[in-house]
């Protein structure tokens, strides 16, 4: 039945966090560290330090500008990358350039960027998409360069040259690799979304872990690293159910080809 | 309607140079259906390719209605043998169909008539919402065939369109070639390494010689017009015909060319 499908779905989902809080609960029980206090203080003291103004203050501009530079890097990434993915002079030209910067971790930038944007939300828009544009623009590329000769030669045959080509056939044919790029691109995203506020912010999610950390806040310190983690989470589970809905013919492809 | 003179490709390789066809020369008319059959690694698909616009040849001209072919003309559809790869996975099959007629920028209420039609002819009047991965393989051919045919192309080519689906299926989508020429009359050049499909199908048949290729023989198939897989294949004159094209392809196989080409280097 569907319903105990979903039910067993759910549950193996939550079994090891399950597990792994049990076993975090009971070996903190009787901490005196300073630094490592019991699981049960630190859920006491969840719910009074993110209340909903803390929230609205600190934890949505931190996702909005982590959403303002995601987008960025996903424009910047895809035209740059069909661009270098399909002309064969531009990949030659740019990708020794391309290597080199992307060897470049974007918190090392941060202070170079500083100078350029100053320390207010378009700074940190900049290093998220410094750092998210990359998978995306990688993948892009290979994904573009990927397209199938047969398909690229019948749509040739039937016409379709420009924007219509793009549009019809190298961009959904990318598609799956871009999404593969995208999903790297979310998990370096959060990182740098807290990195970014680390240097000179004055509100946001890790501006605030940083401040309660300096203030010797411990047990808020880590209820905002638990809050950290279950964001990453949640953008997680959000983006897989986004991606299953648009890529469902690639999905359902994978599963044709497999089972013949 | 479709002519082709003198064509010649010759590859660059790294080492060496690789004449895939030497000098073809042969003039397709209006309303024809024509199999093109060689030994195998005789540039049959580089031929037809050149002849599609797809490929640029070395020297010699491809004309389809006294116009050259430079580059994919708008009145050539292409049927190729792979047809899990020409189909556009994220489409569904009527998009797939109506995707060449947007492009021709046809009017909505006309294109949906054609594809509705095209896919009746091809007998997949029901599937218009699946996707083509979820089609068997003829069927996904039949497909591809009824995209061609919704184009409303003056020149269909088909390169070995049915080497890659089971026999019993084979049959059936030969018979709706000639169903589809007779009743549409479209012109078709059919690219096959099949003999028997070859003279089962054909009007004429234009066999190929092996590399560097030139046109071994053109034969006249005159057969009656309506072919039946269970009786005209078992006619005395298809097995005369079908023998005749079998020896022309093992001459061809030898090196033997053509009396006209003989004592050319």
């Amino acid at each position: 039945m569907r319903a105990a499908g979903v039910l067993k779905r759910a549950g193996l989902v939550v079994a090891l966090p399950a597990v792994l809080l049990v076993v975090w609960w009971f070996s903190s029980a009787g901490s005196t560290s300073f630094y490592a206090p019991p699981l049960s203080k630190i859920l006491g003291t969840f719910a009074e330090t993110w209340t909903v103004e803390r929230l609205r203050a600190d934890v949505l501009p931190s996702l909005l500008r982590l959403a303002a530079g995601y987008a960025v890097a996903v424009l910047v990434g895809v035209a740059l990358g069909v661009l270098v993915g399909s002309i064969r002079t531009v990949r030659a030209t740019l990708e020794p350039v391309l290597e080199f910067f992307r060897a470049i971790p974007p918190p090392v930038l941060v202070p170079i960027i500083m100078l350029f944007a100053g320390i207010e939300n378009t700074m940190k828009i900049v290093v998220i998409a410094a750092g998210c544009v990359w998978p995306i623009l990688l993948n892009t590329v290979e994904g573009v360069r990927a397209t199938d000769e047969v398909l690229s030669d019948t749509a040739r045959s039937y016409g379709l040259t420009g924007p219509a080509r793009l549009r019809h056939l190298v961009l959904p044919a990318a598609s799956p690799q871009i999404a593969a790029g995208m999903r790297q691109a979310l998990s370096i995203g959060i990182i740098l979304m807290v990195i970014s506020e680390m240097f000179a912010a004055s509100n946001g999610l890790g501006f605030t872990i940083v401040q309660f950390q300096r203030t010797f806040a411990i047990p808020q310190m880590w209820t905002g690293i638990l809050l950290l983690g279950l964001l990453g989470f949640a953008l997680s589970v959000l983006f897989r159910f986004v991606e299953m809905r648009a890529l469902a013919w690639y999905h359902g492809l994978r599963q044709a080809q497999r089972s013949s | 309607m479709l002519d082709v003179q003198g064509l010649r490709k010759v590859y660059d390789g790294r080492q060496r140079q690789v004449e895939a066809v030497r000098d073809l020369t042969f003039t397709i008319d209006d309303g024809d259906l024509v199999c093109l059959v060689g030994p195998s690694g005789c540039g049959k698909t580089t031929l037809l390719k050149c002849m599609a616009g797809l490929l640029p040849p070395t020297s010699g001209e491809v004309r389809l209605r006294g116009r050259p072919v430079t580059g994919p003309p708008p009145g050539m559809a292409v049927v190729f043998q792979e047809y899990g790869r020409s189909l556009f996975p994220w489409m569904s099959v009527r998009d797939n169909v109506e995707l060449p007629l947007r492009q021709k920028r046809i009017a909505r209420g006309k294109r949906r008539e054609l594809v509705d039609e095209a896919l009746a002819a091809v007998g997949l009047a029901d599937t218009h919402n699946a996707y083509p991965w979820q089609l068997s393989g003829g069927m996904q051919q039949r497909v591809a065939i009824a995209r061609a045919v919704a184009y409303q192309p003056d020149v269909l080519l088909m390169d070995e369109p049915f080497a890659a689906v089971d026999a019993q299926t084979r049959a059936d989508l030969e018979d709706l070639i000639r169903q589809l020429w007779q009743r549409l009359g479209v012109t078709i050049l059919f690219v096959t390494h099949d003999i028997d499909e070859a003279v089962y199908l054909g009007q004429r048949v234009l066999i190929l010689s092996s590399s560097p290729t030139v046109v071994q023989e053109s034969l006249r198939i005159d057969l009656p017009d309506t072919r039946d897989q269970l009786h005209t294949r078992a006619e005395p004159r298809f097995t005369q015909l079908r023998g005749h094209v079998y020896e022309q392809i093992q001459a061809a196989k030898r090196g033997q060319r053509p009396p006209a080409q003989a004592g050319r280097p």
